[in-house]
């Protein structure tokens, strides 16, 4: 059994607009299963950069990207969706729900499409994960009918549908109010303390990040303490 | 499954924006009612044009024409045989008019499997004695029973009867045109003059019309044996033999193999008519170019409530794409939109497109040239509902193909970051 979640090696990244501007350098760093880990560091140091090339969204870089083992490398952009489908739950700043649909189908939607399991069980799922989130009450309701702590938790749950290897967030608080800041980072140890589950967070937070199993800090493009 | 979830996720996104995917599928709708409309309505006609001629002229004419002779005896003299000839001293010949032997022709045509019928014809120009003046016509002499089973013309009788030629002795039918002319009236008795100063009374039983006035206005109608007894000429003495066949595509063919078998000139109906076809070709040409447009037209409303929809739905493409689905089902999500909108739009535009033709074909149409008509005509040809299908599913698929390719292109890091 792999005991690697994410494992990096030597990425560098460039931006080549006008000029050629190095984002990343060398980066080169594991994440174990079951780790809670938080990346921080400056504005501008790229660590949304790092998480988008970690999240195989982003595929222009070089160097080498390990999940649960595989190489990412010469994946197809067919086989990354798949990927990113089955072991990687995403939490952006920003919610980005699909207001066309309910809050219980945007938590569907990721485990519809992997169909590992029936819609029934999908969604028999999709209520827990909602209930333990404390937002069972608002399943029926469509995203801009919620607060924006609530639309957080909703994301959190649509990461979470398909039980996945790890969760990525960039700045997950960054867009909420101290008291909702604190229900979101608890959700999170709980997932890390109580379920287990593989967590990589961006933050500014310092007190969050403190509260994590372990710190990355980057300065400009590159590792310097973990 | 999958494609269940792909058709949700479609649904749901063509319901967010259901004002602009209506219009978009009425626009379909509309432009598939008008290629079917158009298409039945100009199938109709030319159907109805085709049907005119068709039916009223023969396949085959069997006639004597009057011709140079073929060979000058100046060609024959080997010492010109380089030399340019200019010298035509072989005048037409006074050749007989009429068909040779027509009596054993007949036979042998009503014995041929490929011919439907016969009818004979003699033609001669006269005179219709009119008090002091005498205008110019042309008889024919028919077989009033033969011409109206073959060629329909009792249906251009619009008084009296076509079997009123043969019942009354030395009965005319007059055209339309001849008879104002002479202010003849039914059962009025008027005298013809033929070429050889012999005249004939005769008593009017019917008036022709064939909606061509110039035909109308010279041609009148008589039995075959009144004309020979105007012309002098025995029973047997014919200038045409009008041939319908089982199948008219065979005319072309067989009015060569009758031309050389029975020594006449022979003219099939497509050479004699070839402009109609022309017509029609050029009808059908320009319906189907005015249809096609229209759902062209249709389509680039597809294309852009598309590109509107999928430059709304930025966030939403590039949030599906993170948790993980391909670009193609992105694509897949918004060709069947399009395709929705066409198989929608289109379903209804078959429907009221059959209902416009309906409808057309209940406007009075009632024309001089087309006795018969009293409708406009309309085709109801499964096949230009095939075509409306298959093209609007067509266009809105081409509309949609481009947006969507644009949608599945999208570069989800872009998206998010903008934010
Ligand atoms: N598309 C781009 N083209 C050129 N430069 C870019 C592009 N995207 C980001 N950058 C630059 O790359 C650097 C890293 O950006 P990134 O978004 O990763 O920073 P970050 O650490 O997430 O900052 P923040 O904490 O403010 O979110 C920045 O200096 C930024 O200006
Ligand atoms: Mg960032």
């Amino acid at each position: 059994m792999e005991q690697t979640a994410i494992k990096a090696i030597g990425i560098n990244k460039w931006f080549r607009d006008q000029t050629d501007f190095r984002v990343l350098t060398n980066v080169t760093f594991s994440v174990n299963k079951g780790e809670f880990v938080s990346v921080t560091g400056k504005s501008g140091c790229g660590k949304s950069t790092l998480l988008y090339i970690l999240s195989t969204m982003d595929t222009d870089y070089e160097g080498d990207l390990y999940l649960d083992g595989a190489s990412m490398r010469d994946k197809k952009e067919q086989e990354l969706a798949v990927v990113r489908n089955e072991k990687i739950g995403f939490v952006f700043q920003f919610h980005y729900l699909l207001n066309e649909f309910t809050v219980l189908k945007n938590v569907m939607l990721p485990g519809l499409k992997l169909a590992r399991y029936t819609a029934h069980e999908v969604e028999h799922k999709a209520y827990e994960h909602l209930k333990m989130l404390g937002i069972k009450d608002e399943a029926l309701k469509y995203p801009n009918q919620l607060s924006g702590g609530q639309k957080q938790r909703v994301a959190i749950a649509r990461a979470l549908i398909n039980d996945p290897l790890i969760i990525m967030a960039d700045e997950p608080t960054g867009n909420l109010d101290k008291k909702n800041s604190e229900v979101v980072f608890d959700i999170f140890s709980e997932l890390a303390h109580k379920y287990h589950q593989t967590l990589l967070i961006v933050t500014h937070d310092n007190d969050f990040a403190s509260r994590t199993g372990r710190i990355i800090e980057m300065v400009d493009g590159q590792i310097v303490g973990s | 499954m999958k494609v269940r979830l792909i058709y949700d996720i479609a649904l749901s996104l063509l319901l967010a924006r259901w004002r602009q995917t209506l219009v978009a599928a009425i626009g379909v709708t509309f432009s598939i009612t008008m290629f079917i409309a158009l298409l039945s309505f100009m199938g109709g006609l030319n159907k109805l044009l085709d049907s005119l001629i068709t039916n009223r002229t023969p396949h085959i004419r069997l006639y004597h024409q009057l011709q140079p002779a073929k060979v000058q005896p100046a060609q024959l003299y080997p010492g010109f045989k380089n030399a340019y000839n200019f010298i035509a001293s072989i005048k037409p010949k006074n050749r007989q008019l009429d068909i040779h032997n027509s009596g054993a022709v007949i036979a042998a045509l009503h014995r041929d499997a490929h011919v439907a019928g016969v009818a004979p014809r003699l033609q001669a120009q006269v005179f219709y004695n009119v008090g002091v003046t005498d205008i110019t016509g042309l008889l024919n002499g028919i077989d009033a029973a033969a011409e109206s089973r073959l060629f329909s013309f009792g249906d251009y009788i619009i008084a009296g009867n076509a079997a009123d030629l043969s019942a009354v002795t030395d009965g005319i039918i007059l055209g339309k045109g001849v008879a104002d002319k002479m202010l003849a009236h039914i059962g009025d008795v008027i005298q013809v003059t033929a070429g050889n100063g012999t005249h004939l009374q005769l008593k009017v039983v019917g008036f022709y019309q064939s909606g061509l006035q110039q035909v109308d206005d010279v041609e009148s109608f008589v039995a075959v044996g009144t004309a020979q007894k105007l012309l002098g000429e025995p029973g047997s003495y014919i200038t045409d033999i009008e041939i319908k066949l089982n199948d008219i595509k065979e005319a072309p063919a067989l009015a060569k193999v009758y031309g050389r078998l029975f020594n006449v000139d022979a003219i099939d109906i497509q050479t004699a008519n070839s402009e109609f076809e022309t017509g029609g070709n050029i009808r059908t040409t320009i319906s189907y170019a005015v249809g096609v447009t229209l759902l062209i037209v249709a389509g680039f409303g597809i294309y852009n409530i598309l590109n509107m929809m999928i430059y709304e739905k930025m966030d939403s493409i590039a949030i599906l794409k993170a948790t993980g689905f391909s670009g193609r089902d992105v694509r897949n999500i918004f060709i069947l939109i399009a395709l929705s909108i066409g198989v929608i739009g289109g379903g209804v535009g078959l429907i009221t497109g059959f209902g416009l033709s309906a409808i057309i074909h209940h406007v009075p149409f009632n024309t001089n040239a087309l006795p018969t008509v009293h409708v406009y005509p309309v085709d109801f040809n499964p096949r230009f509902y095939i075509i409306a299908s298959v093209f609007s599913v067509l266009t809105t698929y081409m509309a949609g193909y481009f947006p969507s390719r644009k949608a599945s292109k999208i570069d989800p890091v872009v998206i998010i970051r903008g934010k």
